[in-house]
């Protein structure tokens, strides 16, 4: 059963041949025999997910008209809050916090009868592209114990891929759901900027972070987007645009859809093995007729530097409100208010997010803001433009979504510099604030290889239609882990 | 630019953050490593280049002077490490 | 030497809106702790902040109040400090972008209208509100994200009269327009000075240093007075100014430093990412454009020329916007200006000072005061009864008609009646009369003010005078 997909579930719940209490018991079941060796899960709600599914059930019973979604074991990043779950954020910080209201986000999947079956793994404050920096315990990736799925939303990603969940939430800042999708070969998105509302979210960097969807295949993706998109009154940043329906753009044919290939995205750095994977995938989409054209973006190499300023910058500003004062952890010993607070957020973060929030407030000083902060937001000026450029001459930009497949947990861990880089290919396209899908696009040495699909401002639609093209013709979104 | 020993601890203060000499030591290079990576932004010429306070331009979300209900207290103190008689207590402070 | 002083006043008003700037939560003041909050305003994780439109015009129309210059594009700003009363440890504000730049307001000195430019004014939260005692500092967020302007004067007041003038001229403006209501007791205003000085006739800024807490226009007024002195004193010692903030020690009547520039905020400023592009354009502009009322210093001029009153009334009615509201008003009820204005500037404030109360307070309604004033001119009653009618409507709030009618302070006009008084005070007082026929006219006041107090002072005053001159003649 786990190994299924919603739509494949979907069916099977509509012909009655299983009950949702069934499959969140069964799910259930899966997580407690192997998240042990996974650790995708901080927090398992199995009361309230048993409830929820029962209650859909009875709905069915009644002969209820029911969402898409309604009875599906789904599980939610840990940085997304959920009334009167806790919202850890993975971190010593917020080991305790009970989120007293819900995400928007949130909402809408309780409006739609998710099963939610608890809170998942991820790196402290979503700083990483391993989920090694998890306060808590790290996570596994399900086609290698021994290597990282990625990160920062790990445990969104492997509990997919272990079939723990059906579909998860995940948060992007500079390519946390994709760069973990691709290690471990899921379908990833990052929704255009203010497409999903960040109500409730936890913020890491406010003008980058975006709520995306995993699942097993594409057809899932539009689905879940479908679900949690839309305008967002309590966020000002979220778009007054009205959402498609998404499922309209499944089984389309790509006949001369144009699709660019950037060359700086295919330059050193990247692995050669993944490079032919991709290269390959590329091949099949020209046989399905789409056109191929090589693009440049040469801008996109200052993108990680724009990044590392930005991101940093507003999470040292975002994160001040941890403080040992409202909530969140607080030192036992303290002389006065500001040994208060010194004490407690040094014992309650991470080295990874001080090292971040050092940056960070380094950058904004007095001094260094033109030089570094107010530069980086020059430069995304001309990362925008160029993306805005691009598309003119293309419906769809396709890249690797990481330069390597899974590494060894612990082969990255002492050198933050070379951790960022594996960010590379995700990081430009949070700056400019288009969407980008990953997509299950080959193996090497049995590890998934992602590609990255990126779209137009709002044309998600038009990722969802080359993904499935892809998904139809290939088998790669069909592979589980042994697990 | 190079970040000192001394940067790391007036940053330190800043961001209310403590750390061992070690750790000092450890940071400062770190930030070195990543200042340095960040320099190649330099030769991005931005003169006359406008910045960007998002990732593309919106204007104006404007909330109506409406007045919705608050939270209820209990709630929003649950969390609290030193909550007392509705009121969210700390060390006192003296300026 | 002879030194001048360099004044620069920082401002914020709370602005009258009904809900928080970033939230939906009521400003209403007052209420039990943490009962005006939500996870926007006690910063929680995950919770985002939304604009009031309410707040923009509020901040405009005091913009072009002040005779400011709109800025149509403004974007929010951070600005990063830890303090327990701050729940995000930033407070959004405005930085680089204020909304309203480029104003000024006039103050009539000695030497003339003076104008003191406004550098600029923008728009932020305010924070919440830390109770100090013994055991420890106790915080309340209902005040925390309650829109606030901040009002930035240019350097351009010499003395502290100046200041008080304009931070006078300030409210005025704030409370016509109904921006603020500006209660400094309940901190809806609160005032920052910057204070330098230089040797007369120099044109370099010396260094200044920043006094804060000061609870009243009496106080910065004073604080600024004292700044001064220390400064000249300083500098006559041979010492140095140095950069610092320091505070307003009410009791002491001085000030202390608080912190030198050593330990000043690094506060990092930078664009709030969770906020877009304010854009304000033509029409709203006009608009609020449109629902800017009278000010202060037309209706003082209108007072003037078409009321012909005195530039000193002029300007004491229309200090406070409430008070040119009551003047008017009694004068719409039929009171000639000149009368509504002598009866407000003397009885009506004396009253009002003595009890510590302001106009907002009054119980006497427009049209009683305008009746009280027919009343008098129409010979009804006396003046002096009429102070009486006045103290009686001041308690109660009753109609002077009633009032007059029901204890009986009609005038006697009678002169028969009067006439058979002031021969009973003739009979009573042979010694007055006698000093009268030697010669000593004073005498005569005395005997009018025993005939009003035996009328109780309900006796036409004229005719008083007419029959005692009549009957001291026969006698």
């Amino acid at each position: 059963m786990h190994t299924k997909t919603i739509h494949e579930i979907r069916e099977l719940i509509n012909k009655g041949e299983v009950s949702c209490v069934e499959l969140t018991k069964n799910a259930l079941d899966r997580i407690n025999k192997i998240d042990d060796k996974i650790g995708a899960f901080l927090q398992i709600d199995e009361e309230g997910a048993i409830n929820k599914a029962k209650e859909v059930d009875e709905k069915i019973r009644r002969g209820e008209e029911v969402s898409f979604l309604a009875g599906i074991p789904m599980a939610i990043k840990d940085n997304i809050c959920v009334e009167g779950l806790k919202t850890t954020c993975a971190s010593k910080m917020l080991e305790n916090f009970v989120a007293p209201y819900d995400a928007h986000v949130t909402k809408l999947l309780k409006q739609n009868d998710a099963v939610i079956l608890g809170k998942l793994n991820m790196d402290e404050f979503a700083m990483g592209s391993s989920s090694e920096n998890s306060a808590f315990k790290k996570v596994r990736n399900p086609y290698d114990l021994e290597r990282v799925p990625g990160g920062s939303s790990g445990g969104s990603a492997a509990a997919v891929a272990a079939g723990e969940a059906y579909y998860t939430l995940g948060s992007d800042t500079g390519g946390s759901i994709r760069q973990p999708a691709s290690l471990c070969g899921v379908v990833g998105l990052k929704p255009t900027y203010g497409r999903v509302s960040r109500y409730g979210l936890v913020a890491f960097a406010s003008s980058l972070d975006q709520i995306g969807p995993f699942t097993k295949d594409v057809e899932d993706c539009a689905h879940v987007l479908k679900a949690i998109a839309g305008y967002d009154e309590m966020d000002s940043t979220s778009a007054k645009k009205e959402v498609e329906d998404y499922t309209k753009y499944l089984n389309k044919d790509i006949k001369g859809l144009r699709i660019g290939i950037p060359k700086e995205y295919f330059a050193e750095g990247l692995n050669d093995d993944v490079r032919k994977e991709i290269e390959n995938a590329i091949e099949v989409l020209r046989k399905l007729g789409a056109e191929i054209k090589e693009i440049s973006l040469p801008m996109s190499k200052y993108a990680l530097a724009v990044y590392y300023i930005l991101a940093s910058s507003e999470a040292s500003s975002n994160l001040a409100r941890f403080d040992g004062i409202r909530y969140g952890y607080r030192a036992k010993e303290f002389e006065d208010v500001v040994d208060l607070y010194v004490k407690s957020r040094s014992q309650g973060f991470g080295d990874e997010v001080k090292r971040r929030i050092m940056l960070g407030t380094y950058a904004l000083s007095a001094g260094y803001y033109d030089a570094y902060y107010k530069k980086a937001l020059k430069v995304r000026t001309l990362i925008i433009n160029e993306y805005k450029k691009a598309f003119e001459d293309v419906d769809v930009i396709l890249t690797p979504t990481s330069p390597t497949v899974a590494f060894k947990i612990g082969e990255k861990s002492n050198n933050p510099l070379e951790m960022y880089l594996s960010d590379i290919y995700t990081v430009p396209i949070n700056i400019a604030g288009v969407p980008a899908i990953s997509i299950p696009a080959g193996f090497v040495g049995g590890l998934p290889v992602g590609m990255q699909l990126i779209g137009n401002y709002f044309d998600e639609g038009t990722l969802i239609k080359v993904g499935h093209a892809f998904e139809r013709e290939t088998e790669f979104s069909k592979v589980r882990p042994s697990i | 630019m190079s970040v000192t020993i001394r940067d790391v601890e007036y940053v330190a203060k800043l961001a209310r953050l403590e750390f061992t000499e070690e750790q000092k030591q450890k940071f400062t290079e770190d930030l070195n490593g990543i200042l340095n990576y960040v320099e190649m932004l330099k030769e991005v010429d931005t003169e006359n280049v406008e910045i960007s306070i998002g990732a593309y331009r919106v204007e104006n979300a404007l909330r109506e002077d409406v007045v919705k209900p608050s939270f209820d207290r209990e709630a929003l103190l649950k969390n609290a490490p030193d909550a007392q008689e509705g009121f969210v207590k700390v060390p006192k402070v003296i300026e | 030497m002879e030194f001048e002083a360099i004044i620069g006043l920082e401002v914020h008003a709370e602005l009258s809106t009904k809900t928080k700037i970033y939230c939906g939560c009521t400003t209403e003041f007052g209420g039990e702790q943490n009962t005006h909050c939500c996870p926007v305003c006690m910063g929680l994780p995950g919770a985002l902040p939304v604009l009031n439109k309410e707040v923009v015009t509020y901040a405009m129309k005091a913009g072009l109040a002040l005779n400011c210059e709109i800025n149509k594009e403004t974007y929010m700003a951070r600005k990063n400090y830890f303090y327990p009363d701050c729940p995000k440890n930033y407070q959004i504000t405005q930085d680089e972008t204020p909304l309203c730049t480029n104003g000024y307001i006039e103050i009539t000195t000695d030497e003339g209208v003076k104008r003191i430019g406004i550098q600029r004014i923008h728009i932020e939260e305010d924070a919440g509100k830390a109770l100090h005692r013994e055991d420890g500092t106790y915080v309340d967020f209902n005040r925390s994200g309650v829109p606030l302007i901040e009002i930035v004067s240019k350097p351009d007041m010499r003395t502290p009269q100046e200041a008080k003038m304009y931070l006078e001229n300030l409210k005025a403006i704030l409370q016509y327009t109904e921006v603020s209501d500006c209660k400094m007791e309940e901190g809806s205003l609160r005032c920052d000075a910057n204070v330098s000085v230089r040797p007369k006739g120099s044109t370099e800024f010396g260094v200044k240093t920043e006094i804060k807490n000061m609870n009243s226009f009496k106080a910065v007024e004073k604080a600024i007075e004292y700044e001064i002195k220390r400064q000249i004193e300083a500098i006559k010692r041979g010492e140095k100014i140095v950069q610092e903030t320091r505070r307003w020690d009410e009791a002491k009547g001085e000030t202390v430093v608080m912190r030198s520039k050593e330990e000043a905020h690094d506060y990092r400023y930078f664009p709030e990412p969770d906020m877009v592009y304010l854009v304000v354009d033509d029409a709203w502009i006009e608009n609020v454009k449109n629902t800017l009322p009278e000010l202060p210093d037309k209706k003082r001029a209108r007072y003037i020329s078409e009321y012909g009153l005195p530039e000193y009334d002029a300007s004491i009615l229309t200090s406070s916007k409430a008070l040119a509201v009551y003047f008017e008003d009694v004068v719409k009820e039929g009171a000639s200006p000149k009368d509504a204005s002598n009866w407000i500037m003397g009885e009506v404030l004396r009253t009002l000072n003595d009890r510590e109360m302001s106009i907002e307070d009054i119980k006497v309604q427009p049209k009683h005061l305008a009746k009280l004033i027919e009343l008098i001119n129409n010979g009804t009653i006396t003046g002096t009864i009429a102070k009486k009618v006045f103290k009686d409507m001041f308690e109660s709030g009753d109609d002077p008609e009633k009032i007059v009618k029901e204890k009986g302070m009609v005038q006697i006009s009678d002169e028969n009646a009067i006439r058979d008084i002031v021969n009973k005070v003739l009979d009573e007082n042979p010694q007055s009369v006698a000093d009268y026929k030697a010669g000593k006219t004073k005498a005569m006041g005395f005997i009018v003010g025993q005939v009003m107090k035996a009328s109780k002072g309900k006796a036409n005053p004229q005719l008083v005078n007419k029959l005692v001159e009549e009957e001291l003649q026969k006698r």
